[in-house]
Formats: structure tokens, sequence, C-alpha cells
């Protein structure tokens, strides 16, 4: 991957990307500035997962060019899923992993990381665990231990796939607020996730996979909208307004409103859009993107 | 007692039983945690075939071998990228041919079936003082590339599919591994012979898992019981007069069957104190009621 300036942090231009000759994504264009936070939505297999580790030079680029800036520093969280649970390690050793390059002939690590490690879990509030085995934790601890891997390395772009995966609501409120904290210091934050409704709408930009390319790429308000969703999804769906909250709802096919039927207005809501409605004719305003979930 | 000390070949023999059982129970780590049990059984039949090459055509044996075991995994990795083979057939195909390419030329020259038994079952108090040189040369390098390649390995034993995203030169350190691997099965070779190594490969890292949950200590205790099973087997073997390759891998297979049975009985005993602990805590809140 070759290098850009200081004004964006990550450029793709009509980018291919894929694995062992299949392409995943194409005609990609986008440009990640320093700072910011966002979300890659879309259904399984649309390549949010690719589009993720092409910010890390993985896939095969079959078309275009990705830059990243110089000397960026990136950290990235996978899916927990990946992991084996077997090994013997504990949360400390975990998140030591991620300075693995700091003496990387010795076996041992230095007081400075050490003290690096300890930093990162105080902040991430794993402190209390850093000798219990990774196993033995909760879904959201061990979430926690791997971003802790990802930030001991101070990484300036964060990657994180499917961060809420597996979670119960507290535990992803709290990772998404720690999220939010570091952004707010200065983290520029990408995140794949398949939450439209607890996560994607509380980003202040988001960028919608499928057809094997980007849809849409803008403010939450603007993407989240049905027509984008439904060229998506391959699916109907509602988008509902309640005051700073947005929802998103799957129409059944059965369901009134899904072969033009009217939908009897919710009371304390207002309807956004629904997939046979007039966008264009749709007096509602925008939302406000809410940057901290 | 200390009979066996009194000859050459038997403190030769002890020495060479301790370096191969902690070198290959190091190696071992890697191996059960990576799952690669089978490849650790397969490349022993493999460099046989290199050895027994080796031997007809008088070239260096631990030379020969160790090209011989590298060629394998090359190999194997190679068939291994293709998806329709997969890396449990490739192991098996490839392990088994260059083993059979061994038993082809000991059947067109029959002359040495003695050495063929050798390979097969190891013999250790044939050893002569500059194959324990040899030996302790392989182990110390071995251990080095161990000691270098520490924080990569076990990242990517841990985490495969995230270490490239972590800048870690996956194939490099997995190919220089192998490597070691070869080396450590031809060190074991004369010691264990073919059919023991995988034991000795992964009873000790199997002992010391059920022990612990900390990889640091997996590995010294594995390194442990490797070296002094390694020792304890050819010590006893001169008194019950078996086999001392057989001797260590049954020493170690009643380690393994004794840390079984103890973490069986505190298994039971954690149990039955969680169950009266229970009974305790119900009776309490019966007499409160």
């Amino acid at each position: 991957m070759a290098t850009v300036g200081v004004d964006a942090l990550v450029r793709l231009e009509g980018v291919a990307l894929g694995y062992e000759g299949v392409v995943a994504l194409r005609d990609v264009d986008l440009t990640i500035a320093p700072g910011e936070l966002i979300g890659i939505v879309g259904p399984s297999g649309s390549g949010k997962t690719t589009l993720l580790r092409s910010l890390l030079g993985e896939p095969q680029l079959y078309a275009g060019t990705a830059t990243v800036a110089d000397q960026t520093r990136v950290g990235y969280v996978p899916q927990v899923e990946t992991v084996d649970w077997n090994f013997p390690i504990t949360v400390e050793q975990v998140v030591l992993l991620g300075r693995w390059r700091s003496r990387r002939w010795l076996p041992w690590v230095s007081r400075a990381d050490h003290d690096r490690a300890h930093e990162v879990m105080d902040q991430l509030g794993i402190s209390e665990f850093a000798h219990r085995p990774i196993r033995a934790l909760s879904g959201g601890q061990q979430q926690r231990a791997f971003l802790g891997r990802a930030l001991v390395g101070s990484p300036d772009l964060l990657l994180l796939d499917e961060p809420t995966s597996g979670v119960d609501i507290k535990t992803r409120h709290e990772i998404l607020h720690q999220l939010a904290g570091l952004n707010t210091a200065g983290v520029t934050v990408v995140l794949t996730t398949h939450d439209l409704n607890g996560v994607a709408s509380h980003l202040p930009r988001l960028i919608a996979l499928g057809e094997q390319t980007v849809l849409a790429d803008g403010p939450s308000s603007e993407v989240l909208q049905p027509g984008i969703l439904e060229r998506a999804y391959g699916q109907p769906m509602l988008v509902v307004q309640s005051g700073h909250e947005t929802y998103v709802l799957p129409v059944p096919e059965e369901a009134p409103g899904a072969h033009g039927d009217a939908l009897p207005p919710p009371e304390v809501v207002s309807v956004v859009g629904r997939p046979d409605s007039d966008q264009d004719s749709d007096p509602t305003p925008d939302p406000a993107p809410d940057p901290t979930p | 007692m200390l009979e066996p000390f009194e000859f050459g070949f038997m403190q030769r023999a002890m020495i060479a039983a301790t370096l191969v059982g902690g070198v290959t129970a190091a190696v071992g780590v890697f191996v059960i945690l990576r799952r690669l049990a089978y490849i650790g059984h397969g490349l022993a039949h493999s460099i046989f075939g290199g050895a027994v090459v080796s031997f007809t055509i008088g070239f260096n044996f631990f030379l020969g071998a160790s090209l011989w075991g590298a060629f394998s995994v090359f190999l194997i990795n190679q068939a291994a990228r293709r998806r329709q083979i997969g890396g449990d057939a490739a192991i098996g195909i490839i392990t088994t041919a260059a083993f059979a390419i061994g038993i082809a030329v000991i059947s067109r020259a029959r002359s040495f079936t003695r050495d063929f038994e050798a390979a097969l079952f190891g013999e250790i108090l044939g050893i002569t003082t500059q194959d324990l040189y040899v030996t302790t040369g392989m182990v110390v390098l071995i251990a080095l590339v161990l000691f270098l390649l520490w924080k990569p390995l076990v990242f990517i034993t841990f985490d495969h599919d995230v270490a490239t995203s972590y800048g870690i030169p996956v194939r490099w350190v997995e190919a220089i591994f192998s490597l070691a691997l070869a080396a450590t099965v031809v060190a074991a070779l004369q010691v264990l012979g073919v059919t023991l190594i995988a034991a000795a490969l992964v009873i000790p890292p199997v002992v010391a898992r059920m022990l612990t949950d900390s990889f640091p200590r997996m590995f010294v205790i594995a390194v442990i019981i490797g070296a002094l099973t390694g020792f304890l087997g050819v010590y006893v073997s001169w008194f019950v007069d078996v086999s001392s390759g057989a001797t260590v891998v049954l020493v170690q297979a009643a380690v393994f069957a004794l840390t079984l049975g103890w973490g069986l009985i505190e298994s039971r005993r954690g149990f039955s104190a969680a169950r009266r602990a229970e009974r305790l805590a119900g009776l309490e809140r019966s007499l409160n009621d």
C-alpha cells in the first residue's frame, strides 16, 4: 500500500478487492480523514471485513489504488470468533501481544511495555482480570482485552470487526462509549456492524455495502434510508425516527406496507421513510447525527 | 542405583535423551496448540525415508534426513494451498510416500536390516561422542530459533488469522518453524526411533497444558517433563532391560495417566466441596427462616 499526505489518513480510488482471484468489492472510492468515526454496514458476505482489512493492506488489490498516510499506526480488533479459546493465555499476555515488535528478538517484555499494558487495561477497566485466562472472561471483557491488544501500540487508526457482536446491551453501550472516548482523544475509528439500531444509527458516518460495491457513504441519517437499505439487504426496510433515535425495521412480506398498504402512523414517532414512500417528497428533516453513542 | 552412570554409553544415552526430551517437548508445545500433532507423526515417517536414502548413498545422515524433512514440509505447504487437497490429506500423501521410498530402498538392499530397525525403534545406546556433539548442536540451534521467534510464534499460534494484520511475517515464521520441527525429528530419530517420536512431541505438552492456564508456564513445565522423562526412561531401561526409546515413551505415558487421574480426583473433590457448600448454605437459609 502506498502512502498519502496528512490531509487524508486513507484513500481508496477505483479499488477492486478480493481473495484468491475472487473479487468481493469493486469500484470502491473512499477517503478517511484523521479523527473520523465510521461504521461499515451491509448484509453477511457483502465485504465488510474485506473492506476493513483492505485498510491493513491484506486483501488482494485487483484494480485501483489504495493509499495510507505515512507513519500511520494501525490497531486491529478481529471478530472474537476467530480466536482459539483453548489457548492458555491470560488477559495481560493477550494485551502484550500488541507490543510484539518491541524487543522482538527477546521472549520477555520490557518494564515500559508492561507499564503501557497496565495503563491500557486500567483505561478499559480490565486490570482486575489481568492474570485470569482469557477464556474465563465474559464476551464483553474478552472484547475489551482484544481492544487492549490493539490500543497498546497507540494506534492512529483503529479498525474493529463487529466489536459488539454477541454482547448484551449494557456491554454494547460501554464498548461504544469507550470507542467514542478514544475518537474524542484523536483516534480514527472504523468499525463494521450488523447492528443498525444499537450501533450504526449512532455513528456520524456510515458506509453501506451491497451489490459488491459501496452503495452509500455519508452521515448515518442519509445512509439509513429505505431505498439504500433495501438495495443492500434485498428486503424492504422501514426507517423510523423518534427524537434523536433512528430505528430500522425489516418489513415482513405479509405485513401491511410491504404491498403498498398504508401503515398506521405511530403515535410517538415520525416516519422518515418506508419502502413505498416517495423520498423526494418526504418533508421530514434528517435527524442530527449523534457522535457520542 | 548408580550402576548405569558407570558406563560411557549410558552416560551419553542419558544426556542425549534429556536434551532430546526437552527440545521435542519445547517444539511440541507449539505443535499441539496449533493442532499439528499429525504433522509431527507424519514428518517422523517421512524423515525415515531420508535417513535410509542418505545411508544408502553414503551421505551425512543428519544433513540428509534434515534436507529430506525440510523438502517434505515444503511439498506439504505447496500441496495444502490447493483447496481441493487440504492440509491433512497433503500430510498423509507426502509423508507416506517419503516413508515408502525408504522401505523401497531397504527392500532393494537387504543388507542393513539392523539399521532399519534402529531408525524405526531408536538405538540410543549406540550413540557415539560425535553423535552427542551433533545432537547437542542441533538442540542448541532449535532452542535458539524458538528463543528468537518466541513473540511472533506465540502470536501466530494464538491468533493465526490476525497475525498478518499486526505486521508479523507469518509465512517466514511458519517456514522457519517447520524447519525447526524437521530438525527436532532428526535429532530425536536416534534416541526414540520413527515410531515413538510423535508421542514425545505430544505427551509432555499435553500434561503441561493440563497443569496450567499460562502459556509461559506451560512451556517451562513441558520442557522439564520432557527432559526428566527422557533421562528417567533411559535410566529405568537399564534395570528393566527394555528398549530405551519405548521406556522413555512409557514413562511419559505414566506421567500423563497420573496427571489425568489426579485431575479427575481434584475435579470430583471440587464438585463435592461445591455440593457441600451448597447444602450448608441451604441449611443456613432454612435455619434463618
